[in-house]
This record gives C-alpha cells, structure tokens and sequence, in this order.
C-alpha cells in the first residue's frame, strides 16, 4: 500500500465508503464533530489555538519573497490538524492527527516536505502564551496575538528560517469569520493576518538566499467545508500594489452542481467587505501540464462592482506539492487593473 | 489287499461343463504286486493315481489304501495316510530343491518316523547315488534326479507305491535301467506299485496291465 | 516393431494384475514419502523465507535505549530535533493461553503495512487503516495464527495477511500500547534517514541512546533447522531407498517371468536394442503413472504430518512455519524425477541379467544355490567397503557432513552384509536341526532368501532407524526430565503483575519465612545472538541442583563475589569458550566463565550473574517471578493464601509439578513427527516383505507340492510358512539391533552436538527394542498371513498342477 493511498483515506474521516468525492474528503458527514454556526463571535488569542472538536483545521501561511537581485520567491507553511473523532486523548490515544507542509517556490524551482504525527505525545500541535505551531522540527512560534511570528521548515534539498511581523489587523472573513462554503449551507470559520511583513533566510541547494516581502496567514475550522457537490477548489489571496487586497475562491461543482464562489475585498485601510455572492468571476486562460494533468495555471478574474480586471499568472507553473494529497500552491503575479503579488491554491484536479 | 477300488466317479469342471473324466472304476491290487495303468492323453489315469493316492477327492465310489476307506478322511487324516502309508514318483521328479541329495531321500521317512540309515545307505547304493548325497537337486541330470526320487519313495518302506509317467522326462536307455531298478526294489521290499503309464513296453513289465478309456476300464 | 513388442510385454501385466499392483504401490509408496519429506522441506524453507523478509523488512537500523527504558518523551525530543524516526513498541501478550508477539508500528510515520488479505477487500485501503488507527482498531496475523486465535472477543477487528510472520501480530502503536498497557515505553526508533547517519548528528544523540545493528535480534532459523531439514531428508530417502527394494524385487521378477516372452520375441525377429526400448518404454509408463499416484498420496501425507513438523522446529528452534501447504513445482518435478530415477534403478538389476543370460534359456524357478552365494559375498564384500568408507569419512570429514556420510554408509553397508549373515545363520540352524520338518523350513528358508533379501534389508533399516532415533529422543527424554528436576528446583513458581506487586509478593513471602529466589533476567543483543543473563541469590538451591557439565571448584563462591559468570552450554559451543576463559559482554558484566550447565531446547544463549551484578547492569531487570522454597506439603496452603492475597490467577503461581508436566508435553509434541516417520517406514517394509512374499507365490509350489505330497497337509505348510516369516523377520531384528545401536551413537554423540550443540547421554531401552522386535514380528506375520491363508485354502488340483507332465 502506497503512502499516498493511506493518507488519502487518512483524511477520509468518517468510516462510510460513500466518501469518495471531495478532495481530501473535507466533503463529508460531520459525524459526531462540532459544525460551525453563524453569530458566534471568535474570541482571541483563543481561537489562534486547536478545536478539536472540529474534524479539520489549518494554520496556514504563505509569502511572496524577494531577494537582493530583485527575484522572486515563495513559502508555504503549513499545520494542518485532522481528527479521527472529536476531542483529545492522552499519548498514543490521541484521535488528533497532525500534518505539516512546506513549500519553496522559485521560478525554475518548486520544493515541498510533509511531516505526519499524532497528537496527545507532544510530536506537533498547537499551544498559546506564547503561541506555538511545531510538527517534528518545524515551528511557527511567537506572540500570542500572532503579532510577530518565527517560522522554520525543512525537506530533504531545501530549508527556511523567516521572521514575520504583522502590520494591520486580523480580517475575519465572510460574516464575521462564519465563511459560507456552498449554497447548501456548509461553512468554516475563517479569519486571516494579510498583513505580514517577513525577513529571513531560504536555504536552496545552490546556496543561501536573503529575502524579504509579504505573508498571509490564514486559520480555518470546520468539520465539513464541502459540499458533497464540490470536487475541489481555486483560492486567491492577492496584494495590490496600492495597498489593496483580495481573497477569493471557487468551489468547483461536481456532478452537475454549479460552482460556488466567494470572497472578500480588503481596502488600504483594512476595511473588510464581504463580496456578495456571484460577485468574484474567475476563468481559467491557460493550462500547463502538471503532475500528469492538466492544471490552469494563468487566469482571468473579474470583480466587476469595484472595476477589478485582473490577469494572475504563476511564477512557477510547476508548484506542484508532491505530497500526500497532492495539490497546486505557489506564487503567482498579479497584472491588468491592479498589479501585485499573492498565492494561488488549486486542489481537486484529476 | 493293499489297494481297492470301487465304483469311484470323478467329475472335473471343465469350460463350465461338469464331466465325469472317471465313470465308476473299480480295480484292486495286493501287497508285492504290480500293476500298470495305460491310456490315452486326457483319459484320466494321472487323475485316478492322484485319487489312489489321497491327494484329491472324488465324488462316489470307494477307495481304501491298506484298509483304511479314503472317503471317511479330512484333510489332515489323507496327509497322515500318505506319510505312513503312501510315496509318489513323479515324471518331474519334484525334488526338493533347497534340500540336498541325502535329506531329500530321508525326509519322508523321517516325517513317517521310519528312518532306517542302513536301508537309505543300501537304498543310494543300489540306486548308485552314494556319490552324489551331498549335491543339491539342481546339480544332477535328470536320470540321478528320478533315481532320487524312488530312493525317497521307498526310504520309508511305503505299502503302495505310485508311480506317474516315472520314466516320461528320461531318454529310453535311462528310463529303462531306472524303472528296471525300481521293479527290483518293490519285489523285494514287498511294496505294491501302481503306475501310470502310456508306453505298452513298460506296462509289459508289470505284473497286471489295465487300459483307461475315457473314463472306464477295459 | 517395438510397438508390437510393447503391446505384448504390457499384456503381460493382465495376467498378473497383483505384481503390477505391488509394482506400482511399491513406486507410488516410494514417491509419496519422498514429495512429502520434500514437500515439508520447500514448505518450511519457504516460511523461513518469508520470516525473514518480513525481519528485513522491519528490523531496519534502529536506535535502542541501553541502560534505561526508551519512553515516548525520549522519541519526541528527538523527532523534535529532526531525527528521521519512526517508532516501535514490542511485546508478548497471552491471549486465550496462547503467546503472541505484538509489533506496534506508528503507521503515520512509518507505513510499509502489510499488504492485507482481509475479507470482502472491496473497502477502500485507506479506509481500513483508518480502521486500524481509530478505536478498537485492528490486528494483523497470520491467518493461521488468527484460526489458532480466537481474538474476536476484545472486539478488535482481525485482519489476515500472509506476510505477516507466524505467532506474531501487527497493529497501530496506539492499539498495542493499549493491549500492552504501555502507554509511555518503546522499544526501539526505526531510523528513516540516510544510512550511515552523519558522524555529526551521531554526537548529538543522548547518552542512553544509540544504534543497534540492523537484524543483531533475528535469530536465524535457516542455519538452526537445517539439520532437522537434512534428518527429515536423510528418513524421506531412506524410505525411497525402501520402496526401490519393492520394486526391485517386482520387476527383477516380471523379468524372470517374462524370458519365455522374450525369447519368442527374440526368434519372431526382434532385435535386442528394440526389445530393451520396449521394456523402457513400459517402464517408464509405469513409473509416470506411480509417480503421480506417488505425489497425490505425498501431497497428503505431508499436508497430515506438516502440523508436527510446525510445532518440532518451533518447540527446538523457535522457528515458525506454516501448517498449510501449497502446491510448489520444485517437489513435484522432483517428486517425478524421482520416481524415474528410481524405477530405472530398480529396474537395471533386471536389464543387467537380461543381458547376461541366454535368452533361450527356460524360464528357471530353481534356487540357483552356488549362484546365490557369490551374490551374497560379493555383497558383503561390498559392505563391508562401506563400513570402512563409513569409519574413515567419520574420523577425516568431520562435522556434520562427517557424521550424516557414516550414517549413510554404515546403514547401507550394514544391509549389504545382511544377506549373508542371515544365509549363514540359516545354515547353522539347518545343520543344527534334526526334525525333518525342521531341518526343511532352514533350508527352505534359506531358499526364499534370493527373493526376500531386500524386503529384510528394508525391514532392517527400518528397525534400525527406528532403534536410533527412539533410542536418541528417548535418551533426550531422560536427559531433559532429570535436567528439568535439576533446574526446576522450586517447589512453587509465583508471578507476579508488575514490579511493584512482585516486590510486596517478596516481602510477604519472606515475613513468613520462606526462601525466595527471585528470576529476573536481561537479553542482551551481542553481534554473536541473543544472550539472556539471569541473577541469582547465593542459594543452596542453585549450589545443590544447577545441573553443571563444567564447573570450578569454587564457582558458587566466586559467582557470589560477583568475580565470574556461569554460561549456557549452546553459549560455550557456540562462541567455542571453556571452563576459566572469557565471555565478551558489553562493559561492566563479569566475563570470567566459572562453569557451563546445560541448557536443552533453547536455541538462545543463556547465562547467569549473581543478583547484584544483574542489577548493578540492568537496574531495571524486571521483578515478577519468583520461585519458592517450601515443604512440599505446604503448596496448597500456600498456593491459596497467595491467590487470595495478590488476586492472582491460577497461572500465577504454578507448583513445579506443572512446569514439569508441561514442558514434558511441549517435548513430546515436539518429537512427534519422527514417531510417524518411524511408524511409515516400518509400515513400507512390512509392505516391502509383503509384495516380497506374494511375488515368490508362484515359484512356491513347485517347493510344496512334494512336500505336501509327501503327506504334510496344507495346514501344516501355511503354518509352516508364517513360521518361516516370522524367523526371518525375528533374525532381521536381531542383526538390527546393534546397526540400531551405532546409529543412536552417531546421531546422540556426533550428529547432535554438531546440530544442536549439545551433546546427550546415551541411555539404553531394552524394552523398547522388545517392542521393535515384537512390532517387526508383527509385520512379518501381517506380511505372511494372507499367503499362508491362501496356501491353507489352496485346492488340491493347484498343487497337483505341480506334478502334471504337461506343466
């Protein structure tokens, strides 16, 4: 048996085979697990910390780096936290079980690591005062509002070790955090730091490097963000030049279904709007092969309420995260009514 | 009387058939006496000497071998009479093969409890197997081998002796200086001799001849 | 041409339909003991082979914990430091009276699971190893350790898998934490990284921790069993070689038959080479057809004796098999190859003296005396040689080779001479015998003799295989019970649930004034195997009963001063140490070897310290069993007071009466695939004298016809006949029984020090032998009586037959 075929079903959460659709299975039963509901208000540095009375979870961060000569990076790191029945346990009992991965992504190169292990013997999780997210020997550590942050990650040909500093406030995304997933009504909490400045250290076979630039961090929860209809989904968080910035998704409708998309609009000054839903278009213009399949890896997006035309290009088309559940994540170039930088996720492609 | 027979039938499966190959025969013979028993191939005759000879059962009739009435015996009572009573010369010879010369012309007279050392010695002597006591039967040519054989039947001094085609495997210059010594030692051993014969030369020197044909006597 | 010529030596076998059954019962029989031994071999072999691919495949470089326990916290500080790891956690747990080694894998981290076998496979993969993550999770066996299970009520689901070793099962290290109730400890960290490991990050490990050399804790079981596979062998040719005699005689006989046929043949025209291709031809025929009949009956009769072999290699080596069997080319075709060696062996005695003869000569039934006798010296000579050859590779080659080429010879030999000894004897008894049916059945025996030689050489080896491997378990037997009464000193054996309890079973044992010998113990994993060192009190337990082979004068005294160790006499072969030299332990033991004891059935070194050496070394050496000292009349008493005060289970606390009796089963069980071993090849010669006797029916009558003429009855002859059997048989034994005798020494004194390494005292059954003879008459009478039953119903007009001139 293959890693890839066990971890599949690793996330596959609930023991019904009727599973199969949903990419990493996020879309199933709740099963016993808490399911987000709307008008909760988050409360923090609470919820910077682990429920693991929900099924899923994610501390997930990603930057667009620069170095001295002016080329461009990108990082990913991420805890993700899976639980094979709600609640924790002591020691081996623990139903938690925790993955982490990174990714390095330079123009002609794209690096990924995974880590897996349990809860309940201290291998990875997540603490507060002072905040900390490790897996193994990878760390995101640092003041408990996540104010400043410290990130270390390695794989087998690559390493970084990053400071993040935030500079804006944390933007609760859909309706005050509660984040809509499909018309059906499935939903996560959702809320992000856009705001990070960061400065550190990428380690590339050839050599260290010395960046800088922007990272976006974002905390999700739930214990079914998909609908049984949604086979995958393309994710955007991009930074305009102007100070403006863009989170938007598609949940691309299986067996029939239609696709469900949504996003948020952040102004200069931090104001969050909600995007009504419709409001974000995104068409894919150009395919690379990647991984043996066909991935969009240049895309047109529209917004038409705020006069938005973008053009979103990969830095690297070939940021394919060679991991358990493989999946598309990189860099990407932003041009057209705004120019910038972000991340572009792609999952559930075949 | 050493030997009666009295209206004895004997019928043989044959293909299925069940045919009388001896129809009431009736014959006698005394002590000292010889008699030789003619006919043609199949006529029955090695059947009746088997008869005379306890070796087989027959199926009316009577036959008494020195006074004792064959049809009253088992088994083993017919295998006491031919110990005490009656010795065998076959055409074949039927030595014993694992037995040498000497235990093979005393075994019978050893199982009657009639061993006699000085009569088997006088017996070898006569028969000119003095020589030869030590040799296994597979060593000798078959005139030595028929001598043999009637040095065993007469070793233990047999009432009736029974002879079958004795000289039949011997070229004829053999076969009548053997049956010559054997008709010396029955007169004087005054043991009566049947014999079964189909040569009219041999039966000529028999005392009485009886003919065989298909199942009676003329 | 040769076709015809076919046609008409087949027709042969219609008329004598029993020598084409003895024939062909003779090869089959031959086959089927063959395949089956080698059906048993491949089996096994197989199972070793896949043990220790599935060790390979496990037991990669791992870091272990010398002197103090591994724990979870020590694995986490290091996977926190990046170390490649992935954990383990091993143990034994008894479930439904049976011992089953438990592995515990993270399978998060380290996931070759083994591929599953499970029932209604449909489930998606991923789903099961959920299954196996998640409460109640599941167990992977073997499935026929899951049949000799019954698991089911824990309520863990059981999942089969062929890959998995026997005995053992495998499970998420959450479920085996559980079941082992070892929530904190480990037992070792499969290492995941490159290999050899940086020298630098080596310097960066804990003191306690370091690499243990990948498969040091396999024992390996191919090198172990390999001498009870080649004693397996060494039975399953022996009974080939027997069931050739069978068909020696069979075809030697259709041979002789036949010469009327041939010569016919011969003057219609035939020549000699067709003649011979024709005979081959059918020989060959007649062979496939046995041969397959051979590998069904093999097939079988390895798949009935394989559970013996199972619990025989793993009650003396530890080592498991499977006790189901599979279809495996190498012994069929070997199986086959066999039958056709073997027939065209048996069969060229009869090309050989078809050559030789003159074809015109009539068919003879005679016993061919002088002929006979140059057969028999010539064969004797021959043994002779053997003997020698026998003697020579014993004190030149050496080992064990050595020792199984003078099995060899001295058995073969002994069988060549066999015939002349027993023409002899009959001789001697002939000329001694003065009854003259008497006198007749010596000579007449001696007669039979060309016919039945081989079937009594047959008879002999089997009693003599079976004289020296009775004699060589029984001596064992003896051996290990005196050896068991010495080691198994305690009247009373406690044990206790965890250390804390043992400690307050010591206590309250030793308040009532009782004498207390702690059993604690630490397996140590040297480069050379498994070592466990036992501590010991200074006891008068130990000074009066440890069953000592070696010792210094003042061991007990020195061992008690913590000055020496006392080894195991598997330890002292192996590592080829005597009396006063030294023992390489790792640093801290004592190594000046004071004494050697025996130590039979285990396949593991053994050694012993005194107690405060062990815990001075292995501090953590558990402290759960204990035996105790007391007036045998008291173990009730104390039994029940114990169980009562502890709450402990009846297997708690055994007396030594039950040790005892339990590892005696273990034994006996143990041994109990070479007692039907023992039984078949006896059987096959009983045959072998059986097919003996009903070929030579027909050169009989002619041998009994004048006799019975003569006025011996029939009765009289039958009775006559079995007597003749039983003496042939009876003298059979006899000259077996010192053949049987040599072949115990060799086995006792150099076969098993070689295979086992250790070497036993021969003790003598004279019962048994009687019983051996008794057995062998019996098989000569089974043998004897269905000819003599025929003999005795015999009509009359067969034997006259004899007499008519027209034969």
């Amino acid at each position: 048996m293959s890693v890839n075929r066990f971890l599949l079903c690793l996330c596959l959460l609930a023991p019904s085979p009727a599973l199969a659709q949903g990419f990493a299975g996020l879309g199933t039963e709740a099963d016993g697990f808490a399911v987000p509901v709307p008008d909760v208000p988050l409360t923090f540095p609470m919820d910077h910390g682990p429920h693991p009375d929900f099924r899923i979870e994610w501390w997930y961060l990603t930057a667009n780096l620069e170095d001295e000569l002016g080329q461009s990076y990108g990082i990913q790191w991420t805890l993700f936290r899976s639980a094979l029945a709600p609640g924790e346990a002591e020691g081996w009992q623990s139903p938690q079980i925790w993955m982490g991965h990174a990714g390095l992504t330079s123009a002609t190169e794209h690096f990924s690591a995974e880590r897996l292990a349990r809860g309940g013997i201290g291998q990875a999780g997540v603490t507060l005062a002072p905040f900390q997210a490790w897996i193994d020997d990878w760390q995101m550590s640092g003041q408990e509002d996540l104010s400043q942050l410290t990130l270390t990650a390695k794989g087998d040909a690559f390493s970084y070790s990053l400071e993040a500093q935030a500079e804006g406030p944390l933007v609760l995304q859909g309706a005050q955090g509660y984040s809509v997933k499909s018309p059906e009504g499935q939903a996560s909490y959702y809320y992000s730091q856009p705001n990070y400045r960061i400065a550190g250290r990428l380690t590339l076979p050839s050599g260290p490097v010395t960046v800088s630039g922007d990272g976006w961090l974002d905390r999700e929860w739930s214990s079914q963000p998909l609908s049984e209809n949604q086979s995958g989904w393309d994710w955007f968080s991009l930074r305009f030049d102007s100070g403006e910035k863009l989170m938007g998704f598609v949940l691309r409708g299986a067996n029939g279904a239609k696709d469900f998309r949504s996003g948020t609009w952040i102004s200069a000054t931090g104001e969050v709007t909600p995007l009504p839903p419709g409001a974000f278009q995104a068409v894919p213009l150009a395919q690379a092969e990647v991984a043996g399949r066909k991935i969009p890896v240049r895309w047109e997006l529209r917004l038409p309420e705020k006069d938005v035309f973008l053009i979103v290009e990969a830095l690297n088309p070939q940021s394919w995260m060679d991991v358990t559940f493989a999946y598309w994540e990189g860099p990407v170039a932003v041009s057209g009514s705004h120019r910038g930088t972000g991340y572009l996720e792609m999952t559930g492609y075949e | 009387m050493v030997l009666t027979v009295s209206d004895v039938t004997k019928t043989l499966p044959q293909s299925g058939l069940e045919r009388p190959i001896l129809d009431r025969v009736s014959l006698h013979l005394e002590a000292g006496k010889s008699l030789a028993l003619t006919g043609e191939s199949g006529s029955g005759k090695s059947t009746l000497l088997h008869l005379v000879g306890a070796l087989d059962g027959f199926d009316s009739g009577e036959i008494r071998v020195d006074g004792t009435s064959l049809s009253v015996l088992d088994d083993s009572g017919r295998a006491a009479l031919r110990r005490s009573s009656i010795s065998i010369v076959f055409q074949q010879f039927n030595l014993i093969p694992s037995l040498n010369v000497s235990a093979n012309i005393s075994l019978q007279a050893k199982l009657a409890k009639r061993y006699d050392p000085d009569w088997e010695d006088q017996l070898a002597q006569r028969l000119g197997l003095a020589q030869l006591l030590a040799r296994y039967p597979e060593q000798l040519s078959g005139g030595q081998q028929q001598r043999v054989a009637i040095a065993r039947s007469l070793a233990m001094r047999p009432k009736l002796l029974l002879a079958d085609e004795p000289t039949g495997s011997l070229d004829e210059e053999t076969g009548n200086a053997v049956l010559a010594l054997m008709l010396d030692l029955v007169a004087e051993s005054n043991t009566a001799l049947f014999l079964v014969t189909h040569s009219p030369t041999i039966a000529s020197a028999l005392d009485r001849r009886l003919h065989l044909s298909t199942g009676g006597l003329t | 041409m040769t076709g015809v010529a076919l046609r008409a030596l087949l027709s042969h076998w219609r008329q004598h339909r029993f020598q084409l059954a003895a024939l062909i019962v003779g090869l089959a029989l031959a086959t089927a003991l063959w395949v089956a031994v080698q059906a048993i071999n491949a089996e096994a072999k197989a199972s070793y082979a896949k043990a220790e691919g599935f060790v390979q495949e496990f037991d990669r470089k791992s870091l272990v914990s010398t002197d103090k326990p591994l724990t979870v916290a020590d694995y986490v500080a290091l996977k926190r430091e990046g170390w490649p790891l992935s954990p383990v956690l091993e143990g034994r747990l008894k479930i439904e009276n049976q011992w089953i080694d438990l592995v515990g894998f993270d399978f998060l981290t380290f996931p070759p699971v083994p591929t599953i076998s499970a029932p209604g496979a449909q489930a998606p993969d991923g789903a099961f190893l959920i299954s196996l993550l998640r409460p109640p999770g599941g167990l992977i066996l073997n499935p026929q350790t899951a049949a000799d299970l019954a698991i089911s009520k824990q309520g863990l689901a059981i999942h089969l898998s062929d890959a998995v070793p026997l005995g053992s099962g495998i499970a998420d290290i959450s479920l085996v934490s559980r079941l082992l109730g070892k929530p904190d400890s480990l037992t070792r960290l499969i290492y995941l990284g490159p290999d050899p490991p940086e020298t630098k990050t080596l310097g960066q490990l804990p003191d306690h921790i370091r690499f243990s050399s990948a498969n040091s804790a396999a024992i390996e079981p191919s090198a172990l069993t390999e001498s009870f596979h080649l004693n397996l062998t060494a039975f399953g040719f022996l009974s080939f070689v027997v069931g050739l005699f069978i068909v020696q005689g069979t075809i030697g006989l259709a041979m002789e038959q036949r010469r009327g046929l041939f010569r016919t043949l011969r003057c219609l025209g035939l020549p000699f080479r067709n003649l011979v291709l024709a005979l081959v031809v059918e020989i060959s025929i007649i062979a496939l057809i046995s041969g397959l009949i051979g590998l069904i009956i093999g097939y079988f009769l390895a798949a009935a004796l394989l559970p013996g072999v199972a619990v025989t290699l793993s009650g003396l080596y530890g080592a498991e098999i499977e006790n189901t069997l599979s279809l495996r080319l190498a012994w069929v075709l070997s199986g086959l190859a066999m039958t056709l060696l073997g027939a065209s062996i048996a069969s060229s005695y009869g090309f050989v003296s078809l050559w030789h003869l003159p074809i015109l000569q009539a068919p003879s039934t005679r016993a061919r005396g002088q002929q006979v006798l140059r057969n028999f010296n010539g064969w004797a000579l021959l043994g002779a040689g053997l003997l020698g050859l026998g003697v020579l590779s014993l004190l030149f080659l050496g080992g064990l080779s050595g020792g199984f080429v003078f099995l060899g010879c001295i058995m073969l030999g002994t069988a060549l001479l066999l015939p002349y000894f027993l023409w002899h004897i009959l001789r001697a008894g002939q000329s001694a015998t003065r009854h003259p049916l008497g006198h007749w059945l010596w000579a007449d025996a001696r007669a039979q003799l060309p016919g039945l030689s081989l079937a009594l050489m047959a008879l002999m080896l089997a009693l003599a295989t079976n004289i020296g491997v009775g004699t060589m378990v029984s001596s064992f037997r003896l051996t290990f019970s005196d050896w068991l009464d010495q080691r198994l000193a305690s009247e009373l054996y406690v044990t206790a649930r965890d250390d804390a309890q043992g400690e307050a079973i010591q206590q309250w044992l030793e308040e009532k004034g009782l004498r207390v010998l702690p059993i604690r113990s630490r397996v140590l994993q040297q480069p050379s195997g498994q070592i466990t060192i036992y501590g010991v009190r200074d006891d008068p337990t130990y000074r009066d009963n440890w069953p000592m082979i070696d010792v210094l004068p003042d061991a007990w005294d020195l061992l008690a001063q913590g000055q020496g160790i006392l080894i195991s006499e598997q330890l002292a072969r192996r590592q080829n140490i005597n009396l006063d030299e030294t023992l390489s332990l790792p640093e801290g033991w004592p190594h000046r070897v004071l004494g050697i004891y025996s130590d039979y059935g285990n396949p593991h070194g053994q050694a012993i310290v005194s107690m405060p050496q062990l815990l001075r070394n292995a501090p953590q050496a558990e402290n759960q069993r204990f035996g105790v000292r007391l007036d045998p009349d008291h173990i009730p008493v104390l039994t029940n007071a114990l169980r009562e005060a502890f709450d402990l289970t009846n297997e708690n606390v055994t007396d030594q009466g039950q040790v005892k009796e339990a590892s005696k089963q273990v034994f006996d069980q143990t041994f109990r695939v070479t007692d039907s071993l023992k039984l078949l090849t006896l059987g096959v010669a009983s045959f072998a004298i059986f097919t003996s006797l009903a070929t030579l029916w027909s050169q009989r009558l002619p041998q009994l016809g004048p006799v019975w003429a003569m006025g011996v009855s029939r009765q009289a002859l039958a009775q006559i006949d079995v007597l003749r059997s039983l003496l042939m048989a009876g003298l059979t034994a006899l000259l077996a029984l010192p053949l049987g005798l040599v072949l115990s020494w060799a086995l006792l004194v150099v076969i098993n020090t070689e295979a086992f390494g250790w070497r036993l005292p021969i003790h003598l059954f004279p019962l048994d032998w009687l019983w051996l003879v008794s057995l062998s008459l019996l098989a000569a009478l089974l043998a004897a009586i269905l000819p003599a039953w025929r003999l005795f119903r015999l009509h009359p007009s067969a034997l006259l037959k004899v007499f008519s001139s027209e034969r």
